[in-house]
């Protein structure tokens, strides 16, 4: 693991950022309002990280996300993807949403995802039946490879929506809370199964959550940010367990401090 | 703290196959009493009971003929070939129209979907012509496309359309923002968006309106045929309905008007149920599964 300093905007020269959000300013318009979901936030996820997006609700940390992949414009700042501007949703960037929804509910697990191969790259049926196949054996679900959706549970259509996410190849995974709806017994085994996918293929992840357990266990490196609107506090290294630093301090508590301490 | 007495930690063997009973089958009349097509038989059997019953007393076939005569001219009517033949000039014309009026409903919705002016355009229209019963416009289709099937199929496409319309565009937007996301970042063209993301996640709605299109195209076209009948056109459904009672076999008039039932039913429970069976049934997105 590389070991960053915690101030941010100071990395190794050579490494060229994954994905580079700089002095992204987010505003929702409505026909009477204009918020700001975030303000001025930059950062870089670099390859193989797994960058999580820590903070309270209202902090616009999944608007954040959805700019990344696409679906909202930055007022100000800008994105990219690998050096190149980000201009609208693309299959080189995957999506796992926290809603259960997200598989469509006419076709079985084993059409959700070799569809998603079909549809933007043009992969033939049969290679992208066997990689589908393929994934779906990974996240364990080959019983239920011809089921549909409504005959799963929400456990296991998080996995389906994962393993749709890495069977397209994307340049880095975006996931939207994507255990916030799941039962704690259920997201902890989720947890550990993403991380160890996470090893095995040395996928990009970007992460949204509110939890602090969860960031600490999932992120290798997490960016803080306050409410109303959202900007950066913090960007801190993570080893996936809740360690002390220098002082005695938990990493939890120190996250905890950042957060909501406005002193 | 209360004084709770010290109770020692308990574990307890637990075997599966102890349970002698994890499912059962109900009883014999349980099981018959919930089969759905047994009980609507028994309410047919029961109405036709009544039918009979009435027509016997009042005893006067120029009113009410009896359920045994209305299905003897029934059977005469169908052997003769005449009310196939009916029937047979009523269907494709009711099959023009409605094919014809999905097709505009859908180069409709998909304008609607595409530009805001679209949606606009389609709002104001169905607000103006889906209260509009089609069959008030007869007497205009009948001056402008003359005595024939043209003006006939002008009504039902009035009668589809905006049922149609109507009910995809509000299934479109009814699907949900994550769906839409995530056909967005498939990369599919807006066509493809359309025809692989928006209409199979808007097709509970979308069946609605291809159900309550189907049924006021039928309304309809009897209704046309009825007034088209007096005028001299050639004979579907309604005409036979309408020539008989001037003939006073009122029997057949009721046989005319069974078929026309028959049909509805035919259609509803077996083609569309076939539909709903094969996709939003299989799919879980019914809603009510009864």
């Amino acid at each position: 693991m590389s070991a960053r300093p915690d101030s941010r905007l100071e990395f190794e020269a050579g490494s060229e950022p994954l994905v580079s959000v700089r002095g992204v300013t987010l505003r929702y318009r409505s026909e009477t309002t204009i918020t700001t979901a975030t303000y001025r936030v930059s950062f870089d996820v670099l390859q193989a990280d797994r960058f999580v997006l820590l903070g309270p609700s209202g902090c616009g940390k999944s608007t954040l996300l959805k700019a990344i992949g696409g679906f909202i414009e930055p007022t100000e700042g800008e994105l990219l993807l690998k050096g190149k501007p980000i201009t609208g949703p693309g299959s080189d960037r995957a999506f796992v949403f926290q809603e259960f929804d997200q598989l469509l509910p006419w076709k079985t697990v084993l059409q959700n995802i070799s569809f998603a191969l079909t549809a933007g790259r043009k992969l033939n049926r049969q290679k992208a039946d066997d990689r589908a196949r393929h994934f779906i054996e990974k996240v364990g679900l080959t019983p239920f490879t011809d089921n549909f959706p409504h005959m799963l549970s929400g456990g296991m259509k998080q996995r389906v929506a994962i393993a749709r996410a890495m069977a397209t190849e994307p340049d880095v995974l975006l996931m939207d809370e994507p255990f916030a709806a799941l039962d704690a017994l259920t997201r902890d085994r989720m947890q550990s199964e993403l991380l160890k996918l996470c090893d095995e293929t040395q996928f990009s992840v970007v992460f949204v959550t509110h939890s602090i357990p969860e960031a600490i266990r999932i992120g290798t490196r997490i960016l803080l940010l306050t409410p109303h609107p959202g900007q950066a506090k913090a960007e801190i290294n993570c080893r996936g367990t809740d360690e002390t630093d220098e002082s005695g301090q938990l990493l939890s508590e120190r996250i905890h401090k950042l957060l909501f301490d406005h002193a | 703290m209360p004084d709770t007495p010290d109770r020692a930690d308990n574990f307890y063997e637990v075997d599966q196959n102890r349970i002698d009973v994890v499912e059962r089958p109900r009883s014999l009349w349980r099981s018959i009493y919930a089969q759905g097509w047994l009980r609507k038989s028994l309410v047919l059997i029961l109405l036709a009971a009544i039918w009979e019953f009435y027509g016997r007393r009042i005893d006067n076939e120029l009113v009410l003929p009896t359920f045994f005569e209305t299905m003897a001219a029934l059977f005469s009517a169908f052997a003769s070939g005449e009310l196939p033949a009916a029937a047979g000039y009523t269907i494709p014309v009711l099959l023009m129209g409605y094919l014809a009026g999905l097709a505009l409903a859908g180069i409709l919705t998909a304008l609607a979907s595409a530009t805001r002016i679209g949606a606009d355009l389609l709002e104001t229209l169905t607000a103006m012509f889906n209260p509009l019963p089609s069959i008030a416009l007869l007497p205009l289709a009948l001056l402008w496309f003359g005595l024939g099937e043209g003006a006939i199929i002008f009504v039902l496409i009035h009668a589809v359309l905006w049922a149609v319309a109507l009910n995809t565009f509000a299934g479109f937007r009814s699907v949900s923002p994550t769906l839409k996301m995530v056909g967005q970042n498939y990369g599919l063209s807006h066509l493809n968006y359309i025809l692989r993301i928006l209409i199979p996640g808007a097709f509970p709605s979308i069946l609605t309106g291809l159900k309550v299109g189907w049924a006021f195209a039928w309304r309809t076209l009897i209704a046309a045929e009825l007034v088209f009948g007096a005028q001299g056109g050639s004979g579907g459904l309604g005409w036979f309905i309408f020539e008989r009672k001037n003939q006073l076999l009122i029997a057949d008039v009721f046989a005319g008007l069974l078929t026309v039932i028959l049909f509805g039913l035919f259609v509803e429970n077996v083609i569309f149920k076939t539909i709903e069976r094969r996709t939003v049934e299989r799919w879980g997105m019914s809603g009510n599964s009864r």
